[in-house]
């Protein structure tokens, strides 16, 4: 069965315009337009561009939620086995619209994507992670080299097919870890690496170090004495008997159990669920965790407003950003609906 | 100091009238060896097991791993200060049953205990697929205390693993390897041209399952200090840990560290390696500065041109880890990391806890999140309900069939961090 | 929010804003070698510097020594 490709390219590729012509809104066209004759050639007989999306790259990034919804919507009417976007080289508008586009139908319509740009396209760090992104030359005079690559890794997408490493697929490393058997054991590699670090030789670090967002810091409490505030930990505190479930490690979900009527843990009415530390003292007393005893106090004698009625727990052991990141969004969300102005946030 | 290492290569295990040694085969009398193992009044049963490469088997959950050694000459027993005497072990002569191990199982003690399989996919991500395993069932009595649980269960492995290793006392090995470091001035002297490298230790100590043993003492304990590579071969340390599963440093990987004999492997050659520091992972900011402030000092004392830096476990140790790279880093001196990853079930996220732009060398030994699907096996020895709780399972990663869907974090080594197996990640 | 943890190096490197370093990671606030009237002081000690952080202005990653 021929794959049906649907190809995503801006104004300037379909032959509308330039810059004059960037507010042009999502039309599609039947078959190959442009850079899809240079992919219809490369895919001969497997692949069909059914269709070609052209959008603007001042419309859509002038108005980028709605614009993503048509142009998806159009796609979707082609059904697609795979979708290719630009290549858009070093055009920084047209990079974004292609890779706003990649990462939509990856998330909304659960087929692959093939991109192409030039690495410093500010698209490439916004979506790399969701797409395939071939590297591509500054300048569309680099087209018939952009095409080969991208043809031949959709091919290999849209058949399933596993794939080879970044470099020899040419696609900008995503930065997904994916583990594989090496040749050589790790101590061996250690060796070697540090002899070539020893003699100045060039090496390959096998895992970059990692960089953390910031963000910028929260105004002060005016009045604590009028502030509610809410515990939050990574120390995995639960009420006894652990009704989530929540993981010793690698932690999927996170809990929200209610304080009313708490004045005190104690081992009777809570444990901690997290595998990552010795839990025996954490067992004996929570309050080593998650302070609930010296809060009520607090709150009883008016230090603080109040102690927010429920607490949210985690395991921090071995769990991803990604899933930390989820679930202080999703805390966060609650903690500000149930107005609460503060947060004392525990980690073990 | 000079050990020669005599291996037994052991071919096969069975049960038999006598343990000894015989062409190859190690038979095992298994009341006696079950006898030795349950010599505490702590130990309410063992049972005796063997499990081989290829066999359906799963032994869950596992709690360590050792290889038979005996000491043929030099001062000193196995495992000194725990159930040797506490001499200082790494000279002479140390026979080994090569091919075979010893695992200890028994009841769960906390949540960090794994899993080895004999055969299938989860084979291929542990060492201990490929050993003649031993198992050992250690239950103890009733009421005892998690850390003391922990205790009993490592001592009677230790026991075990003796008493096996003594079969080999007087059996001609098939090969020996020396291995020598001299007194720093003459070692320094003897490769006066070659690179000096220190091999840097980490040891986890945060308490229950957490633990490493030196010499008998617990190493949350002590301050860094230098040690020859030989003496860890003859079990001067001891792991009393399941950081978590894949990135234990079983006793065995102590026994055998591959940065050790990797470093031997070009001493001489490309290398001079002068020794190794061994450093603690505490639960306290201020004994992590410690440590790590002493552990730099050593190494720069020692006249280190270059270190390997080790790290057990993951979360707070990265700390310890990246805190060791930017201070030896600074003195000038060249570092390596190996470390394991937890960059999540889809490897997209960050794989360490903390970082320092001076860590520009790590080995990676794969991402410990990564799912796997172990299917049934025919004989589980243990208690496989175990696999929804220990690290790396969730609720329901055991199913009705006896297959486990869990982290490749809950398999026995491996994503070990001294870089024992093959395991690594890359970014795609 | 203020993040009351051991590992202050480790915060530092995620980003958290307004930090005030904990006992031990096993028992962040607490000490099971004091008693317990001594140790419920320590805990309200660090509580009350952590209300203390969250009352203060701050331009960037601060400890609360």
């Amino acid at each position: 069965m021929t794959i049906r490709i649907v190809h995503f390219i801006n104004q300037f590729f379909a032959g509308i315009g330039g810059e004059e012509k960037a507010d042009h809104r999502p039309e599609v066209r039947e078959g190959a337009v442009g850079p899809g004759i240079a992919f219809k050639e490369a895919f001969g007989e497997e692949a069909e561009i059914v269709a070609t999306v052209v959008c603007g790259d001042s419309y859509f990034n002038e108005n980028m939620a709605a614009a993503v919804d048509e142009v998806i919507s159009m796609m979707e009417n082609y059904r697609p086995d795979l979708v290719i976007c630009g290549p858009a080289f070093n055009a920084g508008r047209y990079g974004i619209a292609c890779g706003a586009v990649a990462e939509t139908v990856v998330n909304r319509l659960g087929i692959p994507v093939v991109a192409g740009m030039y690495p410093e396209n500010p698209g490439v760090d916004m979506y790399k992670k969701s797409a395939y992104i071939i590297e591509t030359s500054k300048t569309a005079a680099g087209m018939r080299k952009a095409v080969t690559p991208m043809a031949r890794l959709a091919l290999k997408l849209a058949r399933g097919e596993e794939l080879g490493s970044p470099e020899e697929e040419g696609y900008i490393p995503r930065g997904i870890r994916k583990n594989q058997f090496a040749a050589e054991r790790g101590s061996k590699r250690a060796v070697e690496m540090l002899l070539k670090k020893l003699e100045g030789e060039e090496y390959t670090t096998e895992y970059p170090m990692p960089v953390f967002d910031r963000v910028a810091p929260a105004a002060a409490i005016k009045d604590i004495k009028k502030a509610k505030i809410a515990l939050v930990s990574s120390g995995g505190p639960v009420p006894k008997g652990n009704p989530d479930r929540i993981e010793s490690s690698s932690a999927t979900k996170f809990g929200k159990y209610s304080l009313q009527w708490l004045d005190d843990l104690n081992p009777g009415n809570s444990e901690t669920a997290h595998g990552g530390y010795d839990p025996v003292y954490a067992n004996e007393d929570l309050d080593r965790v998650l302070p609930v005893d010296v809060l009520r106090e607090m709150e009883k004698a008016g230090e603080i407003g109040s102690l927010h009625e429920y607490w949210y727990a985690t395991v921090g052991n071995g769990t991803s950003v990604a899933n930390a990141r989820r679930f202080a969004t999703e805390i966060a969300k609650e903690l500000n609906v149930a107005g609460v102005d503060a947060v004392i946030l525990t980690s073990t | 100091m000079r050990l020669e290492v005599g291996n037994i290569l052991i071919k096969d295990i069975q049960f038999g009238e006598r343990t000894e040694v015989k062409k190859g085969v190690l038979f095992i009398n298994k009341d006696e060896l079950a006898q030795v193992t349950g010599a505490d009044d702590l130990i309410a049963s063992v049972e005796v097991y063997l499990a081989k490469p290829g066999e359906e088997i799963r032994i869950i959950p596992v709690k360590d791993v050792i290889e038979p050694r005996i000491k043929v000459s030099g001062k000193g027993g196995v495992f000194p200060g725990l159930i040797s005497k506490v001499d200082t072990v790494g000279e002479g002569r140390t026979h080994v049953l090569k091919g075979a191990a010893v695992v200890t199982t028994g009841k769960i003690v906390g949540f960090q205990e794994g899993l080895i399989d004999m055969t299938g996919p989860g084979a291929e991500y542990t060492p201990f697929s490929k050993t003649m395993n031993v198992v050992l069932k250690v239950d103890p009595v009733e009421g005892l205390h998690q850390h003391e649980h922990e205790r009993v269960v490592r001592l009677a492995g230790l026991r075990a693993a003796e008493y096996l290793g003594r079969a080999g006392q007087s059996v001609e090995p098939d090969h020996i390897e020396v291995y020598e470091t001299k007194p720093l001035p003459e070692q320094v002297k003897e490769y006066p041209d070659l690179p000096k490298v220190v091999y840097v230790y980490m040891l986890i100590t945060q308490g229950l399952l957490h633990d490493s043993f030196f010499y008998g003492v617990d190493a949350k304990q002590i301050v860094p200090t230098f040690i020859y590579p030989t003496e860890v071969m003859d079990g001067a340390v001891v792991s009393g840990n399941c950081v978590s599963a894949c990135d234990k440093n079983l006793t065995y990987i102590h026994q055998n560290n591959p940065v050790i004999q990797d470093l031997y492997e070009r001493h001489g050659k490309d290398l001079n390696f002068i020794g190794c520091v061994i450093t603690n992972e505490n639960v306290t900011l201020a004994d992590k500065e410690r440590s790590s402030n002493m552990t730099a000092k050593l190494v720069e004392f020692l006249g280190a041109d270059g270190v390997i830096i080790t790290e057990e476990g993951f979360g707070n140790p990265d700390t310890d880890m990246v805190m060791l790279c930017y201070k030896i880093e600074e003195k000038g001196i060249k570092t390596v990391l190996i470390t394991n990853e937890y960059a999540g079930r889809d490897g997209a996220s960050q794989s360490l806890a903390d970082s320092t732009e001076k860590g520009d060398a790590v080995v990676s030994t794969g991402n410990s999140n990564e799912i796997i699907k172990l299917p049934p096996m025919k004989t589980v020895i243990g208690y496989p309900e175990v696999a929804d709780i220990i690290a790396g399972g969730s609720d329901g990663s055991l199913a009705e069939d006896g297959s486990i869907t869990a982290e490749i974090q809950v398999i026995i080594g491996a994503t070990n961090e001294m870089g024992y197996g093959l395991l690594t990640a890359k970014a795609r | 929010m203020v993040h009351v943890c051991t590992i202050v190096p480790i915060s530092l490197t995620v980003g958290a804003n307004r930090i005030v370093p904990a006992v031990a990671i096993p028992h962040p606030l607490g000490n099971p070698s004091l008693g317990r009237d001594d140790e419920k002081k320590l805990r309200r000690k660090l509580i009350e510097k952590a209300l203390n952080a969250l009352q203060t202005e701050v331009s960037g990653q601060t400890v609360f020594e």
